[in-house]
């Protein structure tokens, strides 16, 4: 007859440090993964590889080099743009309602905060799964841009650096959100169609926004894609300047910031009551 | 506060939650020793699992004193939570991962390692019927299945408390008593549990202790068998009637054979020591009742007479 062993002395649990404890929500996320990466691949890599293809290769045999386009072939020249919206899109993806789902549909984050991991942890393991996996995906995406030529030079693996930090800087203000609200996530679809979508097409990826009229110039600078764009077309085509760099930098770090602090405030909310 | 004696793994003492306004758990004075199985017996909404939530320490007090394992919830929640089970009302498993992955996934947050946490689960997959189903997805499992994972990813850590928050609620009857077993042996073995339900004859099959809660507060504790003999006679005389006849076996005096009545919607219970007897008299009264049924007192009749309601709802 099977018997569980020992239960009455002393429990084997114990408990984690915060930062192996967040790792191991990682570890968990991997397992995930591992079992369900090829049902991720289409919105995560493929997606923005077409639009290179489409808009690159297809729209940009038509665009002459110019000043606007520092003088690149267009394929070129989206390239690094093309990575820092993967990274936005697959940002708010993963934020949206996979996080929803951990409170409402899969309950695990419930599961996961009975023992001992604490709601910081949680958040912690999910915001570094994000980074990862927004990472890698952008891995993919200068492997395969490079293979269709959209690469000059190994500056691009810096603009990687830009990307993730684009993508993060989009995380967590919707982590919080995802952490907030109680419907079916219909705020999520406001958030593609009008924020995601408008800020894809006017934060410089496709045409600089010196070529929007003045008064939409301002608005363009809260946008963090435009920030992340003109961090990774500097560290990919070089002729960086420290002032801008830093500004774009610490606009991105400052969301990022903003954001997992409600993350953190609306998770502990949520969770302990 | 009284000191946590010897033995004692959760002391409570004028525990209070609120929510806003409205008090879930009204001042309520518990004390859990270490090897029983202590149940919280209520109705929907009674406070059960505000409680619950309160010693499992994912719910700070709002006043009151609690203490679990020796400790304070509010200062040492992760140090409590490392030693505790918990099985939440509603299964909280990770569909998309495999019955094994749930468990070892599970078992690395308590801080086991690697090679501990997947001989842990083959040994609970055992236990919980489950190694012919260990690769596969959880998600088409049965509604049975996906409880007793949830009740063995709960001793992954081999807790010293286990907290079972209805546990077999939504259930088949074969799965309950499947379950039961399970508990049973845990028992045995000397886990402590707290169990809440609504079902009496789980807390009767169960529960060493019990405290019927009703409004956010304790309205009885006791064993099983002393609060039947406390609050309840030793037999049963149900009537059924035709629908429309019961209120004429009322007025012709039915009540008047016993210390004391409940009139469901459905049926009368008559509290009795000896229930063929009262037939008997009822019968020479002239009350012609569709059916009757003589039977032993039970913790719904002690819940009848604390609360006045029916408790399975």
């Amino acid at each position: 007859m099977p018997q569980v062993s020992a239960p009455t002395t002393q429990a084997t649990g114990r408990v984690v440090r915060s930062p192996h404890a967040a790792w191991l929500r990682v570890e968990g996320h991997w397992q995930w993964y591992r079992r369900h990466w090829h049902s991720t691949l289409f919105s995560s890599i493929a997606q923005p590889i077409l639009f290179l293809v489409a808009m690159g290769m297809g729209f940009g045999s038509q665009v002459e080099p110019s000043e606007a386009t520092r003088n690149l072939p267009y394929l070129v020249y989206l390239a690094p743009a093309m990575l820092v919206v993967g990274a936005l899109q697959n940002a708010v993806g993963e934020s949206s309602y996979p996080v929803l789902s951990g409170f409402k549909w899969q309950k695990d984050y419930w599961a996961v905060t009975a023992t001992p991991i604490t709601p910081g942890q949680l958040l912690a393991g999910q915001q570094i799964w994000i980074a990862l996996v927004i990472g890698f995906n952008g891995c993919a995406f200068v492997l395969i841009a490079t293979l269709l030529g959209a690469v000059q030079s190994p500056g691009i693996l810096l603009s990687l650096l830009a990307m993730v930090l684009t993508g993060m800087a989009c995380s967590a203000p919707v982590v919080a959100l995802a952490a907030t609200v109680t419907n079916d996530g219909n705020a999520f679809n406001g958030i593609f169609r009008f924020v995601v979508m408008p800020m894809t097409l006017f934060s410089g990826t496709f045409f600089p926004v010196s070529q929007l009229p003045e008064w939409a110039q301002p608005v363009v600078w809260l946008s963090p894609l435009w920030h992340g764009t003109e961090l990774s077309r500097a560290a990919a085509f070089g002729g960086a300047e420290f002032g801008p760099v830093f500004g774009h930098v610490a606009y991105l770090v400052g969301l990022f910031a903003l954001g997992i602090w409600l993350a953190r405030w609306r998770f502990r909310r949520r969770l302990v009551v | 506060m009284t000191t946590v004696g010897d033995g004692v793994l959760v002391q409570a003492n004028g525990l209070v939650k609120r929510f806003g306004e409205f008090t879930a758990v009204g001042g309520i004075d518990v004390a859990v020793r270490k090897g029983e199985a202590f149940g919280f017996l209520g109705p929907n909404g009674a406070g059960k699992s505000s409680t619950m939530r309160m010693v499992a320490c994912v719910s700070p007090r709002t006043e009151g004193e609690l203490s679990v394992l020796g400790m304070d919830p509010d200062r040492d929640g992760p140090r409590i939570r490392a030693r505790l089970g918990v099985v939440p009302q509603l299964d909280n498993l990770d569909t998309e991962l495999t019955v094994r992955q749930n468990l070892q996934v599970y078992g690395r947050y308590f801080g086991l390692s690697r090679a501990t946490v997947r001989a842990k689960a083959t040994e609970l997959m055992e236990f919980a019927q489950l190694s012919e189903r260990a690769d596969d997805e959880v998600e088409p499992l049965s509604g049975g299945m996906k409880r007793r994972l949830t009740i063995a990813r709960s001793l992954v850590n081999d807790p010293e408390l286990l907290l079972l928050d209805e546990p077999t609620t939504g259930l088949d009857p074969q799965a309950r008593h499947l379950l039961w077993d399970k508990l049973y042996r845990l028992k045995q073995q000397g886990v402590t549990l707290i169990i809440t339900t609504h079902f009496m004859d789980e807390a009767e099959q169960l529960c060493d202790r019990l405290v019927v809660m009703d409004h956010s507060r304790i309205v009885a504790e006791g064993a099983p068998s002393a609060l039947i003999k406390q609050y309840s006679t030793r037999e049963v005389l149900e009537l059924r009637f035709n629908p429309g006849e019961q209120q004429d076996a009322l007025d012709n005096g039915v009540a008047d054979l016993v210390e004391r009545i409940e009139v469901l919607p459905d049926r009368l219970l008559l509290y009795t020591e000896n229930g063929e007897s009262t037939l008997e008299t009822a019968h020479a009264k002239g009350i012609r009742p569709l059916s009757s049924l003589v039977r032993r007192s039970t913790l719904e009749d002690v819940f009848l007479r604390l609360t006045g309601r029916s408790l399975v709802d």
